[in-house]
C-alpha cells in the first residue's frame, strides 16, 4: 500500500535515514521500533511530506508521494499523528475533530455530526465540550487519533502514540487500535512499548542509526541478534545466549 | 443564529442614531468608532482568526486611500468604482506580501516586521512620486451627492460607514461558522497539525491576508472620502497600523465582537481624557498604551473574553 524506496536524509554531517526501503501491506497494522535517535520519526516525516528527502521515493497505492505537501498526501488518504500531541489548544474536542471532518464535508453542520461519530469512536464523546486544552495527555493522544481518523484515511501513520500513558490507559487505546485497523485502515506505527507491538502487528521493521536492520513478526524480531544489540549495546546477543545455554 | 439577530439589531440601532440627534460632534464620534472598529475587524481576521501578527496594516489602509484619491483626482473615476479599485489592490498587495511572507514560512515577529517595513516602503514611496502629489498629498473634490460617496451631513457617512462595519461583523461571523473559517484557526493555532489534516496553510493564509487588506482598503477609500484629503504619513504612518490592532487586542482576538467593542471602549475614553486633560495633546496616547498593556497582562483574552468568563 506504501512503499519507500531507498529514503535518505541528512542532517548537516548527521545521516538521519539512509536508504531505507520498506513496503507495507494494505490492512495490517504494522510498527516502526528502534532505539532513541534511530531515525523513526524523520522516516514518518519522510513518508507525510513533512520533510523532503535526499534521495529515494516514496509511493502510496502506486502514486509517486515523494514530493507531495503533507496537506496533498492527506487528501490522497494518508495522514499521521504527532509524537509530542499538537491540539488546537484555544478550540474545543468538537472543534478539533471538526477540522479533520471538514477535508470531506464542506457544510459546518456536516463536519460536526461526522466529528461527533468519530468522537464516539476513540471514546472521546463525553468530552466533545471541553477546550482541548484542558484534556489530560490520554485525552490528548485520543484527539490526535480523532482529528486524523476524521480525514478518513486509508493509511494512518501512529508516532507513539502510547507514550507517557499509564499500562491501564494503553489497554485502553489497544482496543481502539485494533478496531481502526477492522474498520479497513492501514495502520503503521511507532512504537515503544513492546507489549502493543506484541499484541497489535503483524510485521515489525527495526531502524537502527538510519538504517533498517531486520524485519519481521514480532517474534522473530524479539529474538533477532542484532536487534537486541541495537537495544542493548555490542555483544549482549551473545552473552544472552550463552548465558540461556547455562 | 443568535449572532446573526444581534448583528441586526446593532445596525438598527446605530442606523436609528441620526434620528436621535443632529448634534455633529456625537456623530462624529460615531463615525469614527464605526471606522477603527472596521480597520480593527480587517486586523482581526488575519491575526485574531488567523494568528498571523501584522505591524504594517497601514500599507493596505494607504493603498486603499490613494487608490481612490489618484483615481478620482488623477483619471476622474466615480468614487464608488474607485472604491472597487481600492478593494482589489487592497487585496492584490495583501496577495503579494503574503505569497512572499507565507512561502519562506515567516512567522510571528518576523512577519510582523516584514509588514511594517513594507508600510514604510510604500510610505517613502508614495513621498517621493509625483502621481500621489509627493509628500503635499492630494486633495478629492468637495462635491456633495450619494453617487458620489460624498454627503452634506454626517448621517450618510454614518450610513456608509454602518454599512461596511456590518459587512465586517458578517465576515467574521461567516469564519466563525464556515469550513474556512475552521481550516484558518487551525492555522493559528497548530500549523503543522492543520497541514496533518489536509489543510493547504499557504493558501489559506494568503487568502486570509486578501481578505484583510481588501476590508482595510475600504477604511482607506473612507478616510479620503470622509476627509477629502491624503498625504503619505496619513496614510501609510504607524497611526493606522496601531490603531486596527488596539481595538481587536483590548476588545477580544478572534471573536466577532472584540473589535467594535475595543474601538467603541478606545474612542470613548480617548474622548473622556481629551475633556478632562484639555492642556495635555496626545493624552489619550498614553491611555491608550497603559490600557494595551494592562488588557495584555491581565486580560488577554480581551472584553469579550471577561464576559464569557463570568458566564458559565
Amino acid at each position: 500500500m506504501l512503499e519507500a524506496l531507498n529514503l535518505s536524509k541528512r542532517f548537516g554531517g548527521l545521516a538521519a535515514v539512509q536508504d531505507v526501503s520498506l513496503s507495507v501491506p494494505g490492512g495490517a497494522i504494522t510498527a516502526l521500533i528502534g532505539p532513541n535517535g534511530a531515525g523513526k520519526t524523520t522516516l514518518f516525516n519522510l513518508l507525510s511530506g513533512f520533510i523532503r528527502p535526499d534521495g529515494g521515493s516514496v509511493r502510496l497505492e502506486g502514486h509517486d508521494i515523494t514530493r507531495l505537501s503533507p496537506h496533498a498526501i492527506c487528501r490522497l488518504g494518508m495522514t499521521r499523528t504527532f509524537q509530542i500531541v499538537q491540539p488546537f489548544a484555544a478550540q474545543t474536542v468538537r472543534e478539533n475533530i471538526a477540522v479533520g471532518a471538514h477535508l470531506h464535508h464542506r457544510g459546518r453542520r456536516e463536519a460536526i455530526a461526522a466529528a461527533e461519530d468519530v468522537a464516539r469512536r476513540v471514546g472521546l464523546h463525553a468530552q466533545l465540550d471541553k477546550p482541548a486544552s484542558s484534556l489530560t495527555i490520554a485525552g490528548r493522544k485520543r484527539l490526535e487519533l480523532a482529528r486524523a481518523l476524521a480525514t478518513r484515511p486509508r493509511l494512518l501513520l501512529l508516532d507513539e502514540v502510547l507514550a507517557g500513558l499509564n499500562p491501564q490507559e494503553i489497554n485502553e487505546v489497544l482496543p481502539v487500535v485494533r478496531a481502526i485497523r477492522d474498520g479497513g485502515v492501514t495502520v503503521l506505527m511507532i512504537e515503544h512499548v513492546m507489549q502493543a507491538v506484541m499484541n497489535l502487528c503483524e510485521h515489525v521493521w527495526v531502524l537502527s542509526n538510519g538504517r533498517l536492520i531486520a524485519q519481521g513478526t514480532p517474534r522473530e524480531i524479539a529474538a533477532h541478534p542484532q536487534v537486541i544489540e541495537a537495544y542493548l549495546g555490542h555483544g549482549t546477543a551473545g552473552r544472552l545466549l550463552t548465558s540461556a545455554h547455562a | 443564529m443568535r449572532q446573526l439577530a444581534a448583528i441586526a439589531a446593532f445596525a438598527t440601532a446605530v442606523a436609528l442614531l441620526p434620528a436621535i440627534t443632529s448634534s455633529g460632534v456625537v456623530l462624529n464620534i460615531a463615525i469614527m468608532t464605526l471606522y477603527a472598529a472596521l480597520l480593527g475587524q480587517a486586523w482581526n481576521i488575519l491575526a485574531g482568526f488567523g494568528g498571523q501578527f501584522s505591524f504594517g496594516h497601514a500599507v493596505f489602509f494607504g493603498t486603499g486611500a490613494y487608490a481612490a484619491a489618484v483615481l478620482q483626482a488623477r483619471f476622474g473615476w466615480n468614487a464608488w468604482a474607485a472604491l472597487t479599485a481600492a478593494l482589489a489592490l487592497g487585496a492584490g498587495v495583501g496577495g503579494f506580501i503574503g505569497a512572499l511572507s507565507f512561502r519562506y514560512g515567516l512567522r510571528g515577529s518576523y512577519f510582523a516586521l516584514v509588514t511594517l517595513a513594507f508600510a514604510e516602503v510604500f510610505r517613502i514611496l508614495a513621498n517621493n512620486v509625483q502621481f500621489t502629489g509627493a509628500g503635499v498629498g492630494l486633495m478629492i473634490k468637495l462635491d456633495p451627492g450619494a453617487a458620489r460617496f460624498q454627503f452634506a451631513d454626517k448621517a450618510g457617512y454614518l450610513y456608509v460607514i454602518l454599512a461596511f462595519v456590518v459587512v465586517g461583523l458578517l465576515v467574521s461571523w461567516w469564519l466563525k461558522h464556515s469550513r474556512y473559517g475552521a481550516w484558518l484557526q487551525a492555522v493559528r493555532d497548530n500549523e503543522d497539525s492543520a497541514a496533518a489534516l489536509g489543510v493547504n496553510v499557504f493558501a489559506v493564509k494568503l487568502q486570509a491576508i486578501m481578505l484583510s487588506g481588501a476590508l482595510t482598503a475600504a477604511a482607506g477609500v473612507f478616510y479620503v472620502q470622509y476627509f477629502q484629503y491624503i498625504d503619505p504619513s496619513l496614510a501609510y504612518g504607524p497611526a493606522v497600523s496601531v490603531e486596527a490592532l488596539l481595538g481587536p487586542i483590548i476588545g477580544g482576538l478572534g471573536t466577532v465582537w472584540g473589535p467594535i467593542l475595543g474601538a467603541a471602549v478606545l474612542h470613548l475614553l480617548g474622548e473622556a481624557t481629551r475633556g478632562l486633560v484639555s492642556s495635555l495633546p496626545g493624552v489619550n496616547l498614553i491611555v491608550y498604551g497603559v490600557l494595551l498593556v494592562l488588557m495584555i497582562m491581565f486580560l488577554p483574552r480581551g472584553i469579550i473574553g471577561l464576559v464569557k468568563c463570568s458566564r458559565p
